[in-house]
């Protein structure tokens, strides 16, 4: 991989831009894979990158139905935090915080990581009391949290409503959290971990695997059977799917989640704000838009497409927060598919089939786990044996009832 | 926006409409081995395609029906009252 640097933009500005060399190769899938990933998102292409460098499994394959980054690595509204109450929680997204705070250098990509603030709202007493147990937790978790008065928020984000029709009573920030650039993100594992030998196979869809005597060897794809020692479902929305074509059910269940930008404007909204309680995040990214969700649409859906009512009521929760934005235009609205836990936790971890791992359950809070889930899932399938930082977020604490409802400790997009 | 045909009042918007998760699950009896019951308790249907679902009409009659509904379309195949057959579809 040649590396970006002053000297290489230089070089290349002389010769008018017309020699960089392609970011990854397009290569034609082989037979057999040490390892097969199924999935060609943030996760499944973080996993890949620490298999080939942190464990030196090369023989890889990311295989993926549409293209590298087009489900929820390019969809969803790129905010990373650690500010969760449990302590297994905590401990693994702050570890993924980390790992984004060293990206852009570890990747030689520039992330655009931008910790500006996470801001949570309270709007009743009884909101900011259940807020400060909140933030008091993510202290003893090690992690930082700062309770907020009105004043303190209307000066960090001074467009802000506080006479809302639950009026906002305080808040607690996690100044470490942020947001980043999302396609930068996949963009630059992808370059990483194809320098490292992996093959990403775009346009090529899983249709089965290949199961004897309860061990996966290999999967049935729309270009053919490919041999694989190991595999790994990392397929965000559609998990449920595939775990069905290996033979297993999930406990997930699939529905929207929309996202919707406004027309690019001047810097005016520094932190990230979220309300449960009007339900809204919002945060303007680095080209000006206003970005900004709400709730998931209630019904099972793999549509990838929202609908009105929800649309409605986040744009009417936005306004009420931030009456100015009133005069924006909506430039785009999306929608991609979340794969919901009954205890809103990722499962991650081995299979009822040896050798098929999983990584999903992610919800709607997938993105800010991506170099974590990454990181522990190829430690996984590397010494088939779960990393200790995933190690209680395994599909049988559904049977053991060991679950971590982080559902009500951690805000209105957990 | 979907248009849901309640079996009790009729076709009305589905801002009207309460989601319930999958319809015909059964209790399994008190002597069940765990991964029963957290089959039981957890696992539900999440095909792409066809899903029989709970709705309850809340701002009208205030009473639960089955949906059959496509996940993929959205489109509504049928709706019934509790306790009827699943449709043949």
């Amino acid at each position: 991989m040649k590396g970006y640097s002053f000297w290489s933009l230089a070089k290349n500005a002389i010769t008018g831009h017309q020699s960089w060399p392609q970011v990854w190769r397009t290569p034609d899938i082989k037979s057999s894979y040490d390892v097969v990933i199924i999935g060609a998102g943030g996760h499944g292409l973080a996993t890949a990158y620490y298999l080939a460098k942190a464990h030196g499994i090369t023989n890889v394959a990311v295989i993926e139905r549409g293209y590298l980054g087009g489900g929820n690595s390019g969809r969803n509204t790129q905010v990373t935090r650690s500010n969760y109450f449990w302590p297994q929680s905590a401990a693994f997204f702050d570890r993924s915080l980390q790992l984004y705070e060293q990206l852009s250098k570890e990747l030689n990509f520039n992330t655009m990581l931008s910790q500006r603030g996470v801001m949570n709202l309270a709007c009743s007493h009884h909101e900011l009391e259940g807020m400060r147990r909140w933030a008091n937790a993510i202290q003893i978790n090690g992690v930082d949290s700062e309770i907020l008065s009105p004043a303190d928020i209307k000066r960090i984000v001074p467009l802000i409503n506080l006479d809302t029709r639950y009026p906002i009573h305080g808040g607690f920030i996690q100044w470490r959290g942020g947001i980043s650039r999302h396609d930068a993100v996949v963009w630059g594992y992808a370059r990483a971990a194809d320098a490292l030998g992996v093959d990403i196979i775009q346009q090529c869809e899983v249709t089965g695997f290949e199961i004897a005597n309860g061990r996966v060897a290999g999967v049935r794809t729309s270009d053919g059977t490919v041999a694989a020692g190991k595999v790994c479902i990392a397929v965000a929305g559609h998990t449920s799917v595939l775990a069905y074509k290996a033979g297993f059910r999930v406990p997930i269940s699939s529905q929207a989640l929309q996202a919707m930008v406004s027309e690019p404007i001047k810097p005016c909204l520094d932190a990230m704000v979220m309300s449960p309680t009007i339900h809204a995040y919002v945060s303007q990214s680095d080209r000006g838009e206003i970005v900004f969700g709400g709730g998931t649409d209630v019904y099972n859906s793999y549509a990838q497409r929202g609908g009105l009512p929800l649309l409605e009521e986040t744009v009417a929760a936005l306004l009420e927060m931030f009456p100015a934005f009133s005069r924006l235009r909506l430039m785009r609205q999306w929608a991609g598919i979340v794969d919901i836990t009954p205890d809103t936790t990722p499962i991650m971890g081995k299979t009822p089939v040896d050798n098929l791992f999983i990584t999903g359950g992610w919800g709607t809070g997938g993105y800010k786990a991506i170099p974590a889930g990454g990181e522990t899932m190829a430690y996984t399938i590397a010494n088939d044996k779960p990393h200790s930082l995933i190690a209680e977020f395994d599909l049988e604490r559904f049977e053991s009832g060991a679950l971590i409802d982080e559902g009500a400790a951690s805000g209105v997009s957990h | 926006m979907l248009r849901i045909n309640c079996p009790h009042c009729g076709t009305r918007d589905e801002a009207e409409f309460r989601f319930g998760g999958e319809s015909h699950v059964i209790r399994p009896g008190p002597d069940v081995s765990d991964s029963e019951w957290a089959e039981y308790l957890f696992n539900r249907d999440n095909p792409m395609g066809i899903h029989l679902e709970r709705w309850c009409h809340s701002f009208g009659c205030s009473l639960w029906f089955n949906v059959a509904r496509d996940t993929v379309t959205h489109d509504i195949l049928a709706t019934y009252k509790m306790g009827e057959e699943k449709p043949e579809l």
